[in-house]
């Protein structure tokens, strides 16, 4: 029994080894990507300040990290702009995928419109909205030219209402492209499916309600976990379009993790956030690759 | 055909020749003068390390205030390659000499006699362990309001050297339809402000609190004073202040938008720029009450340890370059600043550069000359960057009353040390 599975595992092993020492990528990734995440998990345990040290501190960055009002204020705005992006996105993402899958005619016009923004950088998105939603120079001042002078729109420029501004710009990059995924999903299902439902009766609403949106479940799951890491890791949108201002006001975990770093000197307390915002993305692509991979052994 | 070869061939060494003669002499240098005024300024020590036939590799990182320069730096001083020199500011420069990667300008500071024409105050920051590891280039103050001298005319009234006054101009500002306060919403900014603040509540509570960091100073009444006047400043500045740049707010007096900016003096070359001459088109003074003090912001060009004789040479070149009287005179004149030398005669100057040499001077010899806090020359980065917080979230509505955001900063000190 214990000598099968060994010969088995020799067995495959030899199919490895040679691919596994023939790829550099593998290497480069390890170091690049795993080595420098346990890096930074050694570092947030050290009183590390403008340069890395190795005198190590325990939790204390922790227990600092989370003394720090400054990181109340980048959760509190993570939670509220992961909450929206991901909503929002996935409910137009979806609405225009079922439009677009009508059958109409121009299609092939239509779908790139939408998808076009996710081509851009952030830094470009944040940078046109900055100047779009700027009351000096931008939609509020040239509804005030046309003649409608009463027209305030300076959602950017208050403390309470800028986040906002963030998912607003966020949700016009990245709903094209959920929107291609659902495509993608609604193309895959049967027609028998849908046809032998029309013969039973069911209504259009009936059909999407109890049969499309459901069968879409691994598109609302990929959806989702782009959607979430996306939000998470959201940095330079912030800074083009707000700058964390006004104030701090939009201050995110991955700006908070980059100031305290590199501008604050204060690496260690830096590093501590970077491992959260970690665990935070593992929280949610743990149990997806673990539902993944089971579905796949099935 | 043939001979078309031989001259490209020859124009080839030629040109490898010369690349590999100024790579042997080059300074690169890491800086964050990008605006108008600052580049032109700078200009003046590229042209003068030319003349000596030293090349300049220019590695300018924007951003006022260098946050991300000093990003930049770390990787390069991380990767075992740090430029030449490196424009920093307070202790930013304490901070690198202790990790021990800054050169040695004691070949040139000996000769030079350096010791005895710096200002002690900048001497803490430019020298460690004795050692001359920086030089500085010029002596910003940050207490400093520029008046657009066509919208204080309209008011009728003089130039303020009072709080009460100071009110009164804006009121004025106000009631004849222009911005009264230019100003940028960015944090470092809304600290250059609250340092004439708390300077102008007296030079020995601005030591006790931005110097010596007493906490007592830090959550006093005095600091919930200038609170409240913050707060008071923020009415008269427009709705779309937010993440605007400095030069930006200068552009704003300079047009006649706003009445007035409280800036550090590298504002005035925003106003040279545009043409307008001091007590002609704009004023200047000292921010009300601080009359008779300086808080200082200088900006230095840190020496990194380079191998390689040459290199050395170059850079030692480079900091007699900066420290010669004439370069000081020359590049701070249009630079707004001015000399970090107290030697340097102020004839080429302006009035009001005129009238910030004899305020250094003046400054110096009384003890008034302190290191602003919001330069970082009051304290390290951590507890600088705590009191932007408080600071910024204070302009930016988050505190009802001054007590309040006294305390807050008093705290955020403490967090922070």
């Amino acid at each position: 029994m214990a000598s099968a599975s060994e010969a088995d595992f020799r067995t495959r092993l030899q199919d490895w080894l040679p691919k596994l020492v023939l790829a550099p990528s593998v290497a480069v990734t390890l170091f690049f990507v795993y080595g420098f995440i346990l890096f930074t998990v050694v570092l947030s345990f050290t009183s590390s300040k403008m340069l890395p040290s190795w005198d190590f501190i325990g939790f204390s960055n922790y227990v600092r990290l989370f003394s720090l009002p400054h990181w109340h204020v980048a959760l509190k705005n993570i939670a509220i702009f992961a909450t929206l992006y991901i909503v929002i996105c996935t409910a137009i993402g979806l609405m225009l995928a079922i439009f677009l899958d009508q059958k109409i005619r121009g299609e092939g016009v239509l779908r790139p419109i939408y998808l076009y923004p996710m081509a851009l950088s952030f830094i470009v998105t944040g940078t046109a909205w900055k100047w779009f939603l700027d009351p000096g120079i931008g939609l509020e001042n040239v509804m005030q030219q046309w003649g409608w002078e009463s027209f305030s729109f300076t959602w950017i420029k208050s403390n309470t209402m800028a986040i906002y501004t963030i998912v607003i710009a966020a949700v016009w990059q990245s709903s094209g492209f959920v929107m291609a995924m659902f495509l993608a999903g609604l193309r895959g299902i049967d027609n028998e499916i849908l046809k032998a439902a029309q013969i039973d009766g069911a209504s259009n609403w009936q059909l999407y309600r109890r049969i499309v949106i459901p069968l879409l479940r691994p598109a609302f799951l990929s959806a989702f976990v782009i959607l979430a890491h996306l939000a998470i890791k959201s940095y330079d949108l912030v800074i083009a379009l707000t700058g964390g201002g006004p104030g701090r006001a939009t201050e995110m975990p991955a700006t908070f993790m980059y100031s305290y770093t590199f501008t604050r000197k204060e690496m260690g307390v830096g590093a501590s956030s970077a491992v959260i915002m970690l665990m935070t993305i593992a929280a949610i692509m743990i149990p997806y690759l673990y539902s993944e991979l089971k579905e796949k052994k099935e | 055909m043939r001979k078309m070869t031989k001259g490209m061939v020859s124009a080839l060494a030629l040109t490898f020749g010369l690349a590999s003669v100024a790579a042997a002499e080059d300074v690169e240098v890491l800086h964050w003068w990008t605006a108008g005024g600052e580049a032109a300024a700078l200009n003046v020590l590229k042209e003068d390390l030319a003349k000596q036939g030293i090349g300049w590799v220019d590695m300018p990182v924007a951003g006022g205030g260098g946050e991300a320069a000093m990003t930049a730096l770390s990787a390069r001083v991380t990767a075992g390659d740090p430029p030449t020199a490196v424009q920093m500011l307070g202790f930013d420069i304490t901070d690198w000499a202790e990790q021990g990667v800054l050169g040695n300008l004691d070949a040139v500071a000996g000769p030079e006699g350096w010791d005895n024409v710096i200002p002690a105050a900048l001497q803490a920051f430019s020298k460690y362990d004795g050692h001359w590891i920086a030089a500085p280039v010029n002596v910003h103050s940050t207490n400093w309001v520029w008046i657009s001298k066509a919208a204080l005319d309209k008011t009728g009234l003089a130039a303020p050297t009072t709080w009460d006054e100071l009110i009164a101009v804006l009121d004025k500002m106000k009631e004849n339809g222009i911005t009264p306060l230019a100003h940028g919403g960015q944090p470092w900014q809304d600290a250059t402000v609250f340092d004439s603040l708390v300077l102008a509540q007296g030079t020995d509570f601005y030591k006790a609190a931005f110097i010596d960091l007493d906490p007592e100073a830090l959550g006093g009444e005095k600091m919930a004073a200038a609170f409240d006047q913050l707060l008071k400043l923020r009415s008269y500045v427009d709705d779309n202040f937010s993440g605007r740049d400095w030069n930006l707010a200068s552009a704003m007096v300079i047009n006649g938008e706003a009445g007035m900016q409280v800036m550090g003096d590298w504002a005035k070359g925003e106003f040279l720029k545009a043409g307008q001459k001091p007590g002609e088109g704009f004023i200047c003074i000292r921010f009300p009450g601080t009359q008779g003090a300086v808080t200082f912001n200088a900006d230095q060009f840190a020496m990194f340890n380079v191998k390689g004789e040459e290199k050395v040479k170059a850079q030692l070149a480079m900091a007699s370059a900066i420290e010669s009287p004439s370069f000081q005179s020359a590049f701070n004149v249009v630079k707004g600043s001015v000399p970090a030398r107290t030697d340097v005669p102020d004839t080429d100057f302006d009035d009001c550069g005129k009238k910030g040499i004899k305020d250094l001077a003046e400054a110096n010899t009384n003890g008034t000359l302190f290191g602003s806090m919001a330069h970082g020359y009051g304290a390290p980065a951590a507890v600088k960057n705590a009191t932007y917080d408080v600071i910024t979230a204070a302009f930016n509505g988050e505190y009802t009353d001054g007590a309040s955001a006294a305390a807050a900063l008093k705290d955020a000190v403490a967090a922070a040390q």
